[in-house]
């Protein structure tokens, strides 16, 4: 395996632990507002690394160019969406978790 | 390279069926909303993933949709079918 | 490699038992909205599913309709029903009935056992290499107009059945038009989020749309794919409260509805009167007829979608 592949398998795997940081995340928190942080780790830094690991392996700026714009795609959604739900739960009175 | 591709697909496939959990127990709907979501995100690198590993770039299109389309009926759970009334929301 | 193989097995072996499970809980559970979250998270295995099977084009279409789409359709409806009353938790059992339990019960699950069990015989003892029709669609696909078989089989080969499936979802949408009493749901203003939010996508989609569209005649994509992405824009759009003006919901929103079905049965009435035989195309103008058809259906899938999000007929609209 060459250079490229040595970094882009460590790219691969560090998307990969934020991913299961996210679904973690998501079994094991308490409430609505902190799933939603760790839905977001996976969103932004698991995606994120995954799509550079894949970037540093494409095979034209083109390929290139559509990953990264996937992952802003999932970006701009992930972050409305949380938005959304996140005073969505507000109004209609969700608690915080307090410990 | 393609051991890498395919067993974090594996991988990200079974983190998806731990999210799974999520849907089944979620105490309130909109926790199930964000299971549903994690699911959108781990599709999008699973079929990432599978496009570096068969060649096919094609595949990278079918990403591209899901990324857009998550939103969509997330968007329609807040807008639409989020129940109005006040929820007790303890944790788990 | 040996590891390889196996990786992959076990994959599509997870996949495969993921779908079975969801397909059970999905329809055995009775709170319907965790059965609509599981049905959604359904569609995102099987258009991984799909993508296994080496079928991008239909994963496309499974991810637009499936995934996007319906989930957006499904849990509007929800909203709809609980609205008049009907508890989202129960599927409720109608007074007086009580539970069967005697053969006449038992015969239904009998029945699909048995159908389950020949599909299963007969696709065993297909050929576990049967290429199909795969050759004559290759011999062929210079005169089809298209490099992209599966836009060949779709328009050109088997054009038929797709000016039907045309027909189907127009009459699908003249169906809930003539429900009379759907009301659709007030939408709220939409807060500044939601409206950037769709600012930035709806464009998006239409691109994307008119990509799938270009791009389908020699790589995956063709017009429902497209048809369906623009449904989905047309959903986003009703759900951040946009409406069409009214004086477009007339007979401008009817004319692009039929544009699709239209277009389509009249280039093969064209092709009876020059050749004599049903949507038979002149070779040299094939590409041309082809985009021309998946045009004019891409616009009308897709507003045929978002009308049957909106769910209520336009008159009944302005009456509210």
């Amino acid at each position: 395996m060459g250079l490229i592949d040595y970094l882009s398998t460590i790219l691969l795997i560090a998307g990969g632990i934020f991913f299961l940081a996210g679904t973690v995340g998501l079994l094991r928190f308490p409430d609505v507002y902190t799933r939603l942080h760790a839905l977001t780790k996976a969103d932004n830094v698991g995606l994120g690394l995954v799509v550079a690991g894949l970037v540093v392996q494409a095979e034209s700026w083109a390929a290139a160019g559509k990953l990264v714009l996937i992952w802003l795609l999932v970006l701009l959604a992930g972050a409305s969406i949380s938005y959304l739900i996140g005073s969505g739960a507000l109004q209609r009175g969700i608690r915080l978790w307090k410990k | 390279m393609e051991m890498v591709y395919m067993s974090l697909a594996l991988f990200l496939l079974l983190n998806l069926g731990a999210g799974m959990w999520r849907v089944l127990r979620g105490p309130a709907e909109v926790d199930r909303m964000l299971a549903a979501q994690l699911f959108g995100t781990i599709a999008v690198a699973v079929i990432l993933l599978l496009a570096q590993f068969t060649g096919n770039a094609a595949l990278r299109d079918v990403a591209l949709l899901f990324a857009l389309l998550a939103a969509v009926t997330a968007v329609a759970f807040a807008r639409r079918s989020w129940m109005q009334q006040k929820e007790d929301h303890g944790s788990n | 490699m040996e590891e390889m193989t196996l990786l992959q097995e076990i994959f599509d072996g997870l996949l495969g038992l993921g779908l079975l499970w969801l397909a059970w809980r999905s329809l055995a559970c009775t709170d319907m909205f965790k059965a609509i979250v599981l049905f959604i998270a359904f569609g995102l295995l099987m258009a991984l599913a799909w993508l296994r099977l080496e079928a991008p084009d239909v994963a496309l279409a499974e991810a637009a309709i499936g995934a996007g789409v319906t989930g957006a359709l499904l849990l509007s409806a929800l909203a709809g029903l609980t609205s008049t009353g009907a508890s989202r938790h129960e599927v409720e059992q109608p007074e007086g009935v009580e539970k069967q339990t005697g053969t006449l019960h038992r015969l239904p699950i009998l029945l699909l056992m048995l159908t389950a069990a020949l599909l299963g015989y007969a696709v065993l003892s297909l050929p576990s290499h049967d290429p199909g029709l795969s050759a004559e669609v290759a011999e062929n696909l210079a005169s089809s107009g298209v490099s992209n078989p599966v836009t060949a089989v779709l328009l050109n080969f088997r054009g038929y059945d797709t000016m039907l499936e045309m027909a189907v979802l127009l009459m699908a949408l003249l169906g809930v038009w003539s429900l009379a009493c759907v009301e659709s749901q007030r939408d709220s203003s939409a807060d500044p989020i939601l409206d950037m939010l769709t600012r930035l996508l709806v464009p998006l989609l239409i691109l994307v749309a008119a990509y799938l569209l270009w791009v389908g005649a020699h790589a995956p994509g063709g017009a429902f794919q497209a048809g369906s992405v623009l449904g989905a824009a047309g959903v986003l759009l009703i759900l951040a409260g946009w409406r069409l003006p009214s004086r477009l919901t007339g007979w401008p929103l009817r004319l692009v509805v039929l544009s699709g079905p239209a277009a389509f049965v009249a280039i093969a009435l064209i092709t009876i009167l020059i050749g004599g035989r049903l949507l038979e195309y002149p070779t040299e103008h094939a590409g041309t007829l082809i985009l021309i058809i998946e045009t004019m259906a891409t616009l009308s899938i897709g507003v045929t979608l978002a009308a049957l999000f909106l769910g209520s007929s336009p008159e009944h609209e302005e009456k509210q």
